[in-house]
This record gives structure tokens, sequence and C-alpha cells, in this order.
């Protein structure tokens, strides 16, 4: 799978596969078309490419052909004194323009409406939730044809299969024999969505590339499950340590405070765990990428080199990113059921 | 910046979106899935486990098995012996026996062979007998054909009479 993605990765990077093969010269002047056509003018604004790539947009931009953006249009939501649909070119006739981040604001009063606009990610987010469902779905179908005791699993069962069982096992052996198959679904869905976006996002074209578990808002929205999983299904002796600790008495004052304030840490930590994980590796992967445009003006030996750096830097990274990719989603995973785990013990523990 | 900053469109979606997945997957997706892999991990660890006492059952058997093929096989000389005992003993006796009845058979035939040399010689006795007295007659004849040696010879008679003993 990891592979499959490197190859599809490396063929739809068209500025590298092109660059590597050609002599030096060559690379180097279509490194620095690309680069014209990719920036503005003569410089290559490498924090520009980036944050629009790493970030949300309202339509969902996917090359730049001779000056002109090719992008699919995604549809803007907006509730302010009722509700408005329209697409980004017809913004204005509706009363809105884009602020300097980026989002879209009343163009009279350049107050922010309720934006509930189906952006690039919220797109990218339909798009893998949609095949998550068919995926497991399909591997659901596949056990309630067949007789798993009898037979192994075929096909895209025998492939999600080892994933769900992962998440499964996490589930009983940090939750306990007793009520893991309760919260088994919550860590199945979390590890195989993390998982799928993780992936589909090293993914540089259309499905992908949209930079979802990068995104806090993601993250946080899986902690806040999480958290209120724990905080919601939690036994007597869980709110008893919490608020009360069997502590010696001068402690007693402070380790509530202690306690509930951890308690409060551990979904900000899950969110920028893998908020910071995966958004460090897109910059990353990014950053490699804008070298090649950034050295296309310094000659063809320097550029050739750095270009051949690059690109070896970039296959590493990209590789990096799929082990990345799996070790944050089982992070994520087997830290919520241990929290989960943690919540539900009992007075005998 | 908007980076760290969690939009409010995205979070609503997010929660939309996360939540009817995550519903419909609990519901007909993810415990179908782990209840057939409970089920198999289940049934391999069973048959594990049974597997380890048909071993012991097996290990069991074998010692048996040995133990029976072992007085089998004692049982098969010990017949194999006897057998032969037998077989000699039955020869062993067969032999006399034939050695008596061939004994018995020979000194019948002597018996026999005597019995019927003692009539032959009889027999052969009565006829040279009879012979002897047919050739006394003739000589008898021949010689008394004249008177003189008629005299002559009851006069030998009388003398040798006379020498004999009284009562012959």
């Amino acid at each position: 799978m990891i592979l499959a993605f490197l190859i599809s990765l490396l063929l739809v990077m068209p500025g590298i596969g092109v660059s590597v093969m050609p002599g030096t010269d060559q690379a180097s002047e279509i490194a620095g078309q690309a680069g014209n056509d990719g920036g503005s003018g003569e410089e290559v604004d490498v924090s520009e490419i980036i944050f629009e790539h790493i970030g949300d947009e309202y339509e969902w931009h996917m090359a730049t052909w001779k000056g002109k953006d090719i992008a699919i249009p995604l549809p803007c939501i907006v509730i302010e004194d009722g509700v408005q649909v329209f697409t980004l070119h017809h913004a204005e006739e509706h009363g809105y323009k884009l602020n300097e981040n980026g989002k879209l604001v009343n163009a009279r009063t350049g107050k922010r409406p309720i934006d509930l606009s189906i952006t690039k990610n919220v797109a990218a987010l339909m798009i893998s939730s949609l095949l998550l469902l068919v995926v497991v779905l399909i591997t659901a179908r596949w056990y309630k044809r067949h007789d798993a005791l009898e037979e192994a699993p075929t096909g895209l069962a025998a492939a999600v299969e080892p994933l769900i069982a992962m998440a499964h096992e996490m589930a009983r052996e940090n939750i306990g024999e007793k009520d893991y198959r309760k919260f088994s679904p919550y860590l199945c869905m979390v590890f195989l969505w993390i998982l799928f976006n993780n992936f589909l996002g090293i993914v540089p074209f259309f499905p992908g590339g949209a930079n979802l578990t990068g995104n806090i808002a993601i993250t946080l929205v899986l902690a806040l499950f999480t958290f209120f999983t724990v905080n919601f299904c939690g036994t007597r002796h869980y709110y008893k340590e919490l608020f009360n600790p069997d502590v010696p008495g001068f402690l007693k004052p402070i380790m509530p405070i202690i306690e509930v304030f951890s308690a409060l840490m551990k979904p900000v930590s899950l969110t920028v765990r893998l908020f910071a994980n995966m958004l460090a590796g897109h910059i990353m992967i990014l950053c490699m990428v804008c070298t090649i445009f950034i050295v296309a003006k310094y000659g063809p030996a320097l550029s050739g080199g750095l270009t051949l750096v690059s690109v070896l830097f970039g296959v590493f990274l990209d590789a990096l990113e799929c082990l990345v990719a799996f070790i944050q989603a089982y992070v994520f995973t087997t830290l919520s059921s241990i929290y989960i785990g943690l919540a539900r013990q009992h007075e005998e523990h | 910046m908007s980076l760290v900053t969690p939009d409010l469109g995205l979070l609503f979606w997010m929660v939309v979106i996360f939540g009817t997945v995550f519903f419909l997957l609990a519901k007909f997706g993810f415990p179908i899935i782990t209840d057939s892999l409970d089920k198999r991990n289940a049934k391999i660890s069973k048959s594990l486990k049974d597997a380890d006492e048909i071993a012991v059952l097996m290990s069991d058997w074998k010692v048996e098995h040995a133990r029976l093929m072992e007085e089998a096989r004692r049982e098969h000389s010990a017949i194999l012996r006897s057998a032969t005992e037998t077989k000699s003993r039955i020869m062993d006796e067969a032999r006399a026996k034939a050695r008596l009845e061939t004994e018995k058979m020979v000194a019948d035939a002597k018996r026999q062979i005597a019995a019927e040399k003692e009539s032959a010689l009889r027999d052969v006795r009565k006829e040279i007998a009879l012979l002897s007295v047919e050739v006394a007659e003739k000589i008898l004849r021949s010689e008394l054909s004249d008177e003189s040696s008629q005299r002559s010879f009851i006069d030998s008679l009388v003398d040798e009479a006379h020498q004999t003993p009284l009562h012959s």
C-alpha cells in the first residue's frame, strides 16, 4: 500500500519526474517554467505555495496551466440573515469578499458570517469518509456472507481486517475484557479514519492532497470525541479519583485541580500531537518540492545538483510520512483507548 | 494565524460527517467484523487447546500401543515356542510309535518266517522219510528177489536184533 502511494506520488509530481530525467540544462529550464507558473513573477513565493497547500480554500485548486487556475468550484454556504449558497466566483454578487486570511467576510461590514461552506477540506472530508464507509461496509458484507470460521477473508476484507483487528485488540488490551466491546467500534473508527486521511493527505492529487489530519479543527473534533467518550463513560471510581483522590490531607486541595487540569489537557495533547505531526510532514515535503523551483535560477550545475538532492530528500520524506501516517493513527487510537481504559477502572484495581 | 485557530465551518462539518459515518459503521460495520474476529479468535484458541489435549491423549495412546505391541510380540513368540515344542513332541511320539510298530512287524515276520521254516522242514523231513522208505523198499525188493538173499537178510536182521538191547 505504502509503495503504491509512493509510486503514485512520484508519477504526479511532474516537476520532479521530468527534471530528473533529462540533462541539467533542460531540467533547470523546465523547473524555471514551472516556478514561473506556480508563483507570481520571477520569484517563487514559497510560503504562499505552502500555505495554499496546507490551508483551506473555497475551491479545490488542482493546477495552474498557462496562467489559468484549474479548480473544482465548491459551494460556499454562509448564514447571516438567512442562508446563502454561491460559488467563490459569484461571492461579490452576494456581497461577500475574501479577507487577507482568505476567508469570506461581509463586503460591507467586514465581519465573518457563520461560514458552513463546503471548502476543500470539507469536500475531502466527505470523499474520504464516504470511501471509508464503503470500504468498511463492503468488508462487513464479506463477513455477513461468509463464515469467517471456515474461510480466510479475501479481497478488501483481507486488507481491512488486520487494521480493524489491530484497533480491536488495542481496545481489549487497554480497556479490559469486561466492557471493551462497547468502545471497540469507536476506536476502530478513529484508527481507520485517521489512517485513511493521513494516507490520502500524502497523495498529492485530487481525492487526496487535502491537509485534513494536519488541520487543527479536524484533530480537535477527534480529540473532543475521545474526551467526551472518556468523561461520559467514566466509572464512579474515575470521578472519585478526579475530584477526591486518595492522598494525604495536605494535598487534598491541590490534587483535584491538578487532576482536572490533566483531564482537560489530554484532548489538547491529542489534538496538537496529530495536527503538528501531520502538518510538519506536509510542510517538509512541500519545502523539498519548492527547493527545486527556488534553485532553478542559480544555473544548471547548482540547480541540477540541488534538484537531485531535494528529490532524494523528497522521496525519503515521503517514505517517512507513510511511516508517520501509520504511527500517528496508531498513537491517537492507543492513547484514546488508554484514556477510556483509565475511566473504566473499578474500585478493585 | 488561521493555522492554529479552528475553523467553525470545518468543525461543524467534521462533527456531522464523522458522527454520521461513525453511527453507520458502529451499527452496520464494525460490530459484524469484530464479532467474526472474536469468534475466530475463540475458535483458534479452542482448537489449539484441543490440539494440546489430543497430543497428550496421543502420547498416552502411543505408550499404550507400545505396551500392547510388546505384549503381542511376547505372546507371539510364546505361541511360536509352544507350537515348536508341540510339533517336536508329536514328531517324537510319532517316531517312537513308528519304531514300536516296525519292531512288532519285524518280530511278527521273524516269527512267521520261523514257523514257515519249521513247517517247511517238517514237510521236507516227511518227504525224505517217505522217499527213504520207498528207496529202502525198492532196494529191499531188488535185494530180496532170490531166496538166499532173503535168508541172509533175515539172518542179519536177527543178528541185529540180538546185538541191540532187549526191548527194541
